[in-house]
C-alpha cells in the first residue's frame, strides 16, 4: 500500500501518522506540503492528520481545507483513493464538504486529552476489517474542538446507512449521539477525532490502533 | 469600501462559549442574563465596486461554516 500524508503548517501528528502507517505497509509515505497542487500517481491512502493547521485561525480545520492540497485530495477521494481524517484531518475533511456534519468547541468548554474507549461500530469499511463488530478499544483522545454536530435528518442517514464508525462508550466532548468517527457515502473516507496512529507501539501503552492501519494495508493491496 | 460580516451560530446549535461567559458575567455579580451567544465580526475593506454576489460567496465558502453558522453582511461604505 502506498500512502501519502499531508501537512499543512500547524500539522503535528503527521510524522506520528507517517511512523504508523510505514509499520503496517513497509513503505515509507510521501510527505505532501500544502502548497502542492497534485497526488503522486499510484497512491492509495491519504492521511490527513492531527495537529492545529494554520493555528485553528477561522475555525479549527476552516484554513487547511482551502489549501491547495486539499481540492487535489478531494478528486482523489471522488475516484475512491481513501482518505483518513484524524482529529484535526477530520475538522479539515468536515470543513472541505468530504464528510458530512461539523466539528464545534467541546461541550464541556474544557481540551480533552486522555484515552477514551470507543465501539466499532461498522467493520465492514476498509479502515475497521479487522475489528470485531460491536467491539471496544481504546485509543487517546486530545482535543478542543471535538462536539461532532450535524441535524438530525443527516444524523438518521449516517446512522441507517452505516457510517458510523465509531462511537464513545461514554460522553467525551458532547458529539451528537456520541459520534466519534464517521465513513463518507463510498466509505472511502474515514474522519475520527482519537488516534489511532497513537496506539501502535508497546511504548504507547496500547496497540490497538494497529489493526486499523494493518486492515487498511490488506484491504488495499487486495484492490490494487 | 468597509464592509462588515457578522457571524454567529444557527439557532439550535449548542454554544459552549456562550454558555462560559454567561457563567463568568454571573461570577462577577451581574444578574438578569437570559442567554449569551458567541460570534465574530469580520471587516473587510473591499474594492469599491466588488459585487454583492463576490461578497456572498466569500461568507459562504468561507468566513461562515453554513453547517452551524448564518452570516449577515452590513455596509458601512
Amino acid at each position: 500500500m502506498k500512502s501519502a500524508v499531508i501537512t499543512f503548517p500547524g500539522s503535528n501528528c503527521d510524522r506520528d501518522m507517517a511512523v504508523a502507517l510505514e509499520q503496517a505497509s513497509g513503505v515509507k509515505p510521501v510527505m505532501l506540503w500544502h502548497r502542492e497542487t497534485e497526488i503522486p500517481a499510484g497512491i492509495d491512502l491519504i492521511a490527513v492528520p492531527g495537529g492545529f493547521s494554520y493555528g485553528d485561525y477561522l475555525r479549527s480545520g476552516a484554513m487547511a481545507s482551502r489549501s491547495p492540497i486539499m481540492a487535489a485530495v478531494k478528486e482523489a477521494a471522488a475516484r475512491g483513493t481513501y482518505v483518513l481524517g484524524v482529529c484535526n484531518g477530520f475538522q479539515v475533511l468536515t470543513e472541505s464538504g468530504l464528510l458530512p456534519g461539523a466539528l464545534m468547541r467541546n461541550a464541556g468548554i474544557h481540551f480533552v486529552c486522555r484515552d477514551v474507549a470507543l465501539t466499532v461500530e461498522n467493520n465492514q469499511s476498509a479502515f475497521t476489517s479487522l475489528y470485531q463488530q460491536g467491539e471496544q478499544v481504546v485509543f487517546p483522545v486530545a482535543h478542543h474542538d471535538g462536539n461532532y454536530v450535524a441535524d438530525d435528518a443527516v444524523l438518521d442517514r449516517l446512522e441507517g446507512e452505516g457510517r458510523v464508525a465509531f462511537r464513545y462508550a461514554e460522553s467525551v466532548n458532547g458529539s451528537a449521539r456520541n459520534i466519534a468517527g464517521v465513513l463518507s457515502d463510498k466509505s472511502n473516507v474515514l474522519g475520527m477525532m482519537p488516534h489511532p496512529e497513537r496506539a501502535v507501539e508497546a511504548a504507547h501503552g496500547n496497540v490497538d490502533g494497529v489493526r486499523m492501519f494493518k486492515g487498511l494495508v490488506e484491504g488495499l493491496m487486495a484492490t490494487a | 469600501m468597509k464592509t462588515r460580516v457578522f457571524v454567529t451560530l444557527k439557532g439550535g446549535v449548542l454554544d459552549p462559549q456562550g454558555k462560559a461567559i454567561h457563567h463568568a458575567l454571573e461570577g462577577l455579580g451581574f444578574s438578569g442574563i437570559n442567554d449569551v451567544r458567541a460570534g465574530k465580526l469580520i471587516e473587510l475593506d473591499l474594492a469599491d465596486g466588488t459585487s454583492d454576489e463576490d461578497i456572498d460567496a466569500m461568507c459562504s465558502k468561507l468566513l461562515a461554516n453554513t453547517v452551524i453558522e448564518n452570516y449577515r453582511i452590513e455596509k458601512i461604505g
